[in-house]
């Protein structure tokens, strides 16, 4: 079923992760595909490893789409911290990924990175 | 953005093949089913729009629940809007057990939520995880019905118009080649019929609800604004949210084929079964008792429950104007005692006020009171206290329906109609005085001073009645029904006709003391006469005496005479001495 895709953690596992992800495709579909390896380099680049992530496929698993009230395909869900988040769309835009997941104000752009703590992400 | 949608009801072309009918699927609806002539496009999508609280999710509901229930085709509801747990708490409320149909498989519900807040959007999707699910939920039960409530929930969540609109394209199709018999409520638009045009995408059924307040009362309205490829009714039928779900009333849809009854039931008046032929009303017939303020329509209508309780036939009275209480009391002054009745529960009493609900929940309430009751007559006293804050039209529909009902289920009926006491007396305000069998009107009639209370029967259907006005007077011994004086070109009643009767009682009074008077004179002179034959009779007898006894000497005498001549005989022929000293010793005292 939920397959853990990469679950990183520089702290050998002494704290929670503090991101927990979910990643909702639908098949082998260019958009999966392109949302996959987008999200795969967003992690890798602007995330510092405490997160989890899982990645549904719900082709195979279709009774799973409820639970966390999926319509749209692909969509990025950040199940922790809360408020729950929902990035829908290949996540070709990094800069709404980063706002979505909290990672960035919406307003203050690149001039000042909020941020939670160690991860300074010199995006552009 | 939306295409106005086309008005009016699509003409009735067949769109695919002229030879095979469309294929439906019963609802399940009562009414609705009639209307549009055997239910919903199947394995087509309808859509049903109409403001909020209209009703919609309901008739998507029931469209479901009948279908799993009694059709055996099972359903799915993604419901958009309520939760399961609300969805089920308001079906509950009609008496359908969701839990148990979505247990037993009959049923599937999907709880869509979109919320905007929680939602960015990066990039390309579609909304393949909604087909998913869809698929999944079809899957689940074998579903052949489907509502979606309501669809343009999505137009809230996604911001990409674009994107929203061809994957509602490919929902539809998605449905159609599914062959799901589909209902999509939708919120009513300003200018279209659906906020977001969906019927753009759907023509195949489209119908259009409509909850509206005339007068502080509400009335729900249906109407079926189009229906490729067969004929439907075009009117806006008004329909409730019943106990029993929904009801359309579709009046003029109904057959008239009810069976009649030859049997004639007792008005519980003598004088007024009298005037209807000598029988009383028939069986099954409706009764309308129209008059003005206390002209005594429900004095009469009580009296007929009466009778009826007598004779131990169930009956319902339900009263918009007074308590049960104040009928009880007003009735026994009138001699009908009708607590008797509701303590044996032969009869049920029921009011309540006519503001109380509109229209057409007073006639819910009714046909809900007949079907637990189960009653053999109705009385309705009166309906005029429904039309209040409705307009007539629906009235006269409405009654016209209940009416039907009644009659179809054999049931006399008995409306009483309070006229406004003008002119037009004859002149119900919502002619369903054509609607009746059997028309009583009561009427006051003012004369000299005095008003008078006088019924006639202005029509009764299939038998002979009486055309004349009678006055109707209440005692505490009853009622009664008597005629009135007519002479020297005027009906007199009250007060007058009592005059008129006493002044024709010291009439009659005088001439029979003549007649006695004279009876006696005849008595006297035959008295008299009598004494004189018997004074004549004595006289006689008296005579009649004398004269046998005359008659008996003389005829001694004569006997004497003979025995003397006899002896003289003898005596010449020289008989013996002795025998005559006998002789004459023998006569010695008689004169020779």
């Amino acid at each position: 079923m939920k397959k853990p895709a990469k679950t990183k953690s520089k702290n050998g596992g002494n704290n929670p992760p503090a991101l927990e992800l979910r990643l909702y495709v639908a098949g082998q579909t260019p958009k999966s595909l392109a949302a996959m390896s987008n999200l795969k380099r967003i992690c890798s680049e602007h995330l510092d490893g405490t997160y989890t992530l899982e990645v549904i496929d719900l082709m195979k698993n279709p009774a799973l789409a409820q639970g966390d009230q999926i319509l749209a395909i692909p969509t990025l869900v950040r199940n922790l911290p809360v408020p729950i988040r929902k990035i829908i769309g290949d996540l070709s835009n990094v800069d709404r990924v980063l706002v979505g997941l909290d990672l960035r104000a919406p307003d203050q752009g690149r001039a000042k990175k909020a941020a939670p703590s160690g991860t300074a992400v010199g995006a552009k | 953005m939306a295409k106005r949608p086309r008005s009016k009801p699509a003409a009735v072309v067949p769109e695919e093949s002229t030879l095979q009918p469309l294929p439906k699927a019963l609802s399940g609806i009562s009414g609705l089913d009639t209307i549009s002539g055997g239910g919903l496009p199947r394995g087509r999508t309808t859509i049903v729009c109409g403001g909020p609280g209209c009703g919609k999710t309901m008739l998507g509901m029931e469209f479901l629940i009948r279908g799993a229930q009694e059709f055996g085709e099972p359903g799915v509801l993604i419901a958009f809007e309520e939760t399961p747990q609300e969805l089920e708490r308001n079906v509950a409320s009609l008496g359908f057990d969701l839990k148990h149909l979505i247990a037993t498989k009959q049923l599937f519900l999907d709880y869509i939520f979109v919320e905007p807040s929680e939602i960015q959007e990066t990039g390309d999707y579609d909304l393949e995880g909604l087909f998913i699910r869809l698929q999944h939920a079809v899957d689940t039960v074998g579903a052949k019905r489907i509502c979606l409530d309501t669809l343009e929930a999505l137009f809230s969540g996604f911001s990409d118009e674009g994107v929203l609109r061809s994957e509602l394209r490919r929902l539809f199709r998605w449905l159609k080649d599914r062959d799901l018999t589909t209902v999509i409520t939708a919120e009513k638009g300003e200018k279209t019929l659906t906020r977001h045009g969906l019927e753009e995408y759907v023509s195949d059924c489209v119908i259009l609800l409509d909850h509206r307040v005339q007068e502080q009362v509400s009335t729900r309205r249906l109407r079926i604004v189009k229906y490729r490829g067969t004929s439907h009714g075009a009117d806006e039928y008004p329909f409730l949210i019943s106990e029993h779900g929904i009801s359309v009333l579709p009046v003029t849809a109904l057959e008239m084929r009810h069976d009649v009854s030859d049997e004639r039931i007792s008005t519980g008046l003598k004088d007024l079964d009298e005037m209807l032929g000598g029988k009383g009303f028939y069986r099954g017939s409706s009764i309308l008792i129209s008059g003005t303020a206390g002209s005594g329509k429900t004095t009469l209508s009580a009296s007929f429950v009466d009778a009826a309780c007598r004779r131990g036939e169930r009956t319902l009275l339900v009263g918009f104007e007074e308590s049960v209480k104040q009928v009880g009391r007003n009735m026994r002054s009138v001699g009908i005692d009708l607590k008797q009745w509701l303590d044996s529960g032969v009869l049920v009493h029921e009011a309540w006020r006519p503001s109380q609900y509109g229209i057409e929940a007073h006639l819910l309430r009714i046909h809900e009171l007949i079907e637990t009751v189960k009653p053999q007559h109705v009385v309705i006293d009166p309906i005029t206290n429904l039309i209040n804050g409705s307009g007539a039209k629906e009235i006269y529909s409405m009654l016209m329906r209940l009416m039907d009902y009644l009659k179809s289920q054999q049931i006399t009926s008995i409306f009483t109609n309070l006229t406004d006491g003008n002119e037009s007396a004859e002149q119900t305000e919502v002619g369903i005085s054509s609607l009746t069998d059997t028309w009583l009107l009561c009427r006051d009639q003012e004369l000299n001073g005095e008003r008078n209370r006088c019924l006639y029967v202005l029509k009764s259907r299939g038998m002979p009645h009486s055309r004349q006005v009678r006055e109707f007077v209440m005692g505490a011994d009853g009622i009664r029904l008597i005629a009135p004086y007519v002479g020297a070109g005027q009906v007199l009643t009250g007060a007058s006709r009592v005059a008129q009767e006493a002044r024709e009682k010291a009439e009659w009074l005088l001439r029979s003391q003549e007649i006695e008077r004279k009876q006696e004179a005849l008595e006297r002179k035959r008295g008299a006469l009598e004494a004189q034959i018997r004074a004549l009779q004595v006289e006689f007898m008296a005579e009649e005496l004398e004269l046998e006894r005359t008659i008996g000497q003389q005829r001694s005498r004569e006997t004497q005479l003979q025995l003397e001549r006899d002896a003289m005989t003898r005596l010449r022929s020289g008989a013996r001495a002795a025998d005559e000293k006998g002789l004459a010793a023998d006569n010695s005292g008689e004169p020779k």
